[in-house]
């Protein structure tokens, strides 16, 4: 069974080029933006959309995506709704993936068969769940891949040659190579040991291997993009949507013109990855 | 859902995943997850040296001054007219509460760890209190979570850490409180996975944290079973503690579970009454969900967003409970009810005035639920209350719940 995932990362393949993987939270600031600023991302160069299932308690990110969950909590986002966004994008676009990411807690309460159910009708692709490591794969993990849908699952720096094998297990899509400790939004590793680890995983798999957590401007989209299957930016691209708004609020700048000029910037680097390979 | 057939033992969890039933496990981001593993190696391989738990008694008997007394509550009793109340006296341990047990004996699993730099997080302060105690007594270096809320209203605590060296680190997301602090708590461990060691206060967040907590706490269990052996030369009828996080109550209750003449009673904040969001009473009042690493009841809203609650009391202020609450909860063997805030203010006023002892707000949870649960019991009846910690902290509070300024 091939999803849009598979299908995308064949054709970026062909292509040869890195996927530009671009994270936003559903519901901020608002439900009718977040749509908007969602509908941008394919023109303006995104391969495939991590879609934020916002958590009041959420662990392992940094303070730019702890601020979007609670303002798009504030503005009364919920799974439903979230679920809904994926709905009306896929009305307009059925082709870009779309991976839910955040924690496992609201997806417990909606309960899990009639989540994967809705998940897949509304045309979502894969899930990646932070706090759902393969200690804790019949909960979802196992469920989620019988219902049709890849789960990305995270390796980090702290994953070691033993375990990695039990990590990419039940993984399907592709993987997504956290390249530091610490939480979203932290510095840039050097990109050097990214490639170093890229390496380490792809002994071990055949997946596709994104890699994220600190890439801001095109030209560290570029040097990850260089080593990595993918390219995954969250933190700058909440960022610029909080930058369109004053400290009391106001609107002074359009988000979804904000996030798109940033990831054109975003693709143009990632674009341009292979080419300085090649060169 | 089906209830579950008795165990033969209430004593035999977690499972080798973690697991109390449906409730604990591992519910942590892939970072963190070889650190827990990590952990749980270094900790099995502790539990079974002697020269550790030679080292942790060495410590608990010249350090915190234990054994803790089992003292006859005489005018207590009196006063309620019904069973004998024995108070177990946590409140004179050194830094004055339960949460010093349990951090001997982590910060002797971090150096056996070779770990250099400790974390904590901390709602009333007293394990913040205790863990920049421990730090300072094997000088390491130590970072205290704190809520800002928390911060603001547990001021001489905020003081003692500085004092031991601690840093404290407010925490302004959510409502400043426990469950805030725990989060950041969580992020550091996550960002300075190398160096740090993560010494959790309750019996909760991801395996082997509730296990090893719960053990290192069974301390108090275990010496006043013997105590009251040794007193009334028979096992108390009913014993009775707080439950926040509930280290201090399955620490108390543990070596009682399978005494099944012993009535188990654990008492949750109850704040401004369960009709609303402003408790913490989230067995009595709430569902099983996923936090801080584990499967627990929670305070919760229907889109499995967590909630803040609230508690008069700082240390009970937390919308989780330990996994083993919940499994206990649910098995049958122990009986959560939640007490208001006026009633637990009620009960440390009464404490003070006719035993002359200062409870810390969480313990005078316990008191005030013992003070309902007495009088329906005999005279040749015992209970025994866990009085956890010592309430100088809260004289502030309580103050400015009776309307006064000091």
């Amino acid at each position: 069974m091939t999803t849009r995932i598979d299908r995308r990362f064949a054709r970026l393949k062909e292509e040869n080029r890195p996927a530009l993987v671009t994270y936003f939270m559903g519901g901020d600031p608002d439900y009718e933006t977040a749509l908007s600023i969602m509908k941008a991302l394919p023109e303006a160069g995104s391969d495939v959309i991590e879609l934020g299932m916002p958590f009041s308690d959420p662990m392992a990110d940094g303070p730019a995506i702890q601020a979007a969950g609670l303002r798009a909590l504030k503005a009364g986002q919920t799974l439903s709704r979230t679920l809904q966004m994926a709905r009306d994008f896929r009305a307009g676009d059925d082709d870009t993936p779309i991976v839910m990411m955040g924690y496992y807690n609201p997806i417990y309460i909606y309960g899990v068969e009639r989540f994967l159910s809705d998940a897949k009708k509304a045309g979502i692709d894969g899930l990646i769940i932070v706090d759902l490591p393969p200690e804790m794969d019949e909960e979802l993990c196992v469920p989620a891949l019988k219902a049709g849908l890849n789960f990305i699952r995270l390796a980090t720096p702290t994953t070691d040659e033993e375990r990695m094998p039990k990590v990419l297990q039940n993984t399907s899509g592709f993987v997504y190579y956290v390249s530091m400790t610490g939480v979203t939004g932290a510095a840039l590793p050097d990109t050097s040991k990214v490639s170093g680890a890229v390496a380490r995983i792809k002994k071990h798999t055949d997946l596709p291997v994104c890699v994220g957590f600190g890439v801001k401007t095109a030209r560290q989209a570029r040097a990850i993009g260089e080593a990595a299957d993918g390219v995954v930016v969250g933190t700058a691209i909440v960022a610029a949507i909080a930058q369109c708004y004053d400290a009391k609020g106001a609107q002074v700048a359009d988000p979804a013109e904000a996030v798109a000029t940033l990831v054109r910037g975003l693709a143009a680097g990632v674009r341009e990855a292979r080419l300085a390979v090649a060169r | 859902m089906n209830q579950p057939p008795a165990p033969n033992s209430f004593r035999v969890g977690p499972d080798e995943a973690g697991m109390f039933g449906i409730f604990g496990g591992r519910f942590v981001a892939e970072t963190l997850m070889p650190l827990i593993l990590d952990l749980q190696r270094h900790w099995n391989e502790a539990k079974e040296d002697p020269a550790y738990q030679a080292e942790v008694a060495f410590l608990g008997k010249h350090y915190t001054g234990r054994p803790s007394p089992l003292y006859f509550a005489e005018r207590l009793t009196d006063h309620l007219g019904g069973a004998k109340i024995y108070f177990k006296r946590e409140d004179l341990n050194h830094t004055g509460s339960h949460k010093i047990n349990n951090c001997i004996g982590q910060i002797l699993l971090a150096r056996r760890m070779g770990k250099t730099r400790i974390i904590a997080e901390t709602g009333a302060g007293q394990h913040g209190v205790a863990s920049a105690t421990v730090a300072a007594r094997f000088g390491l270096p130590c970072v205290v979570y704190m809520g800002a809320t928390d911060v603001e209203r547990q001021k001489p605590n905020v003081f003692r850490m500085n004092l031991l060296g601690a840093e404290v680190r407010p925490v302004t997301a959510g409502h400043g409180t426990l469950k805030d602090a725990m989060n950041e708590a969580l992020r550091d461990w996550v960002t300075n996975v190398e160096d740090t060691y993560y010494l959790i206060g309750t019996a909760a967040g991801p395996h082997p944290y509730p296990e090893l907590v719960r053990d290192l706490q069974s301390v108090i269990g275990i010496e006043a079973r013997a105590q009251i052996l040794e007193l009334e030369g028979r096992l108390p009828d009913a014993i009775v503690a707080a439950v926040g996080g509930g280290s201090n109550a399955i620490g108390l209750f543990h070596p009682f579970l399978d005494d099944s003449q012993v009535a188990i009673h654990g008492v949750e904040a109850g704040g401004r009454g369960l009709d609303g969001v402003e408790h913490c009473a989230s067995m009595t009042a709430g569902s099983p969900g996923v936090l801080h690493g584990n499967r627990t009841y929670l305070m919760q809203n229907e889109d499995g967003q967590i909630l803040d609650g609230h508690s008069v009391s700082a240390g009970l202020d937390y919308p989780g409970v330990g996994p083993e609450h919940s499994w206990l909860k649910d098995a049958g063997r122990v009986v959560y009810s939640p007490i208001l805030d006026d009633e637990a203010v009620e009960a440390f006023q009464l404490t003070t005035k006719i035993e002359g002892i200062i409870p810390a707000l969480e313990s005078a949870h316990a008191i005030a639920h013992a003070v309902k649960l007495a009088p329906t019991m005999g005279k040749d009846q015992i209970m025994i209350v866990n009085f956890s910690g010592r309430g100088d902290k809260d004289v502030h509070t309580v103050a400015g719940m009776l309307g006064m300024e000091i």
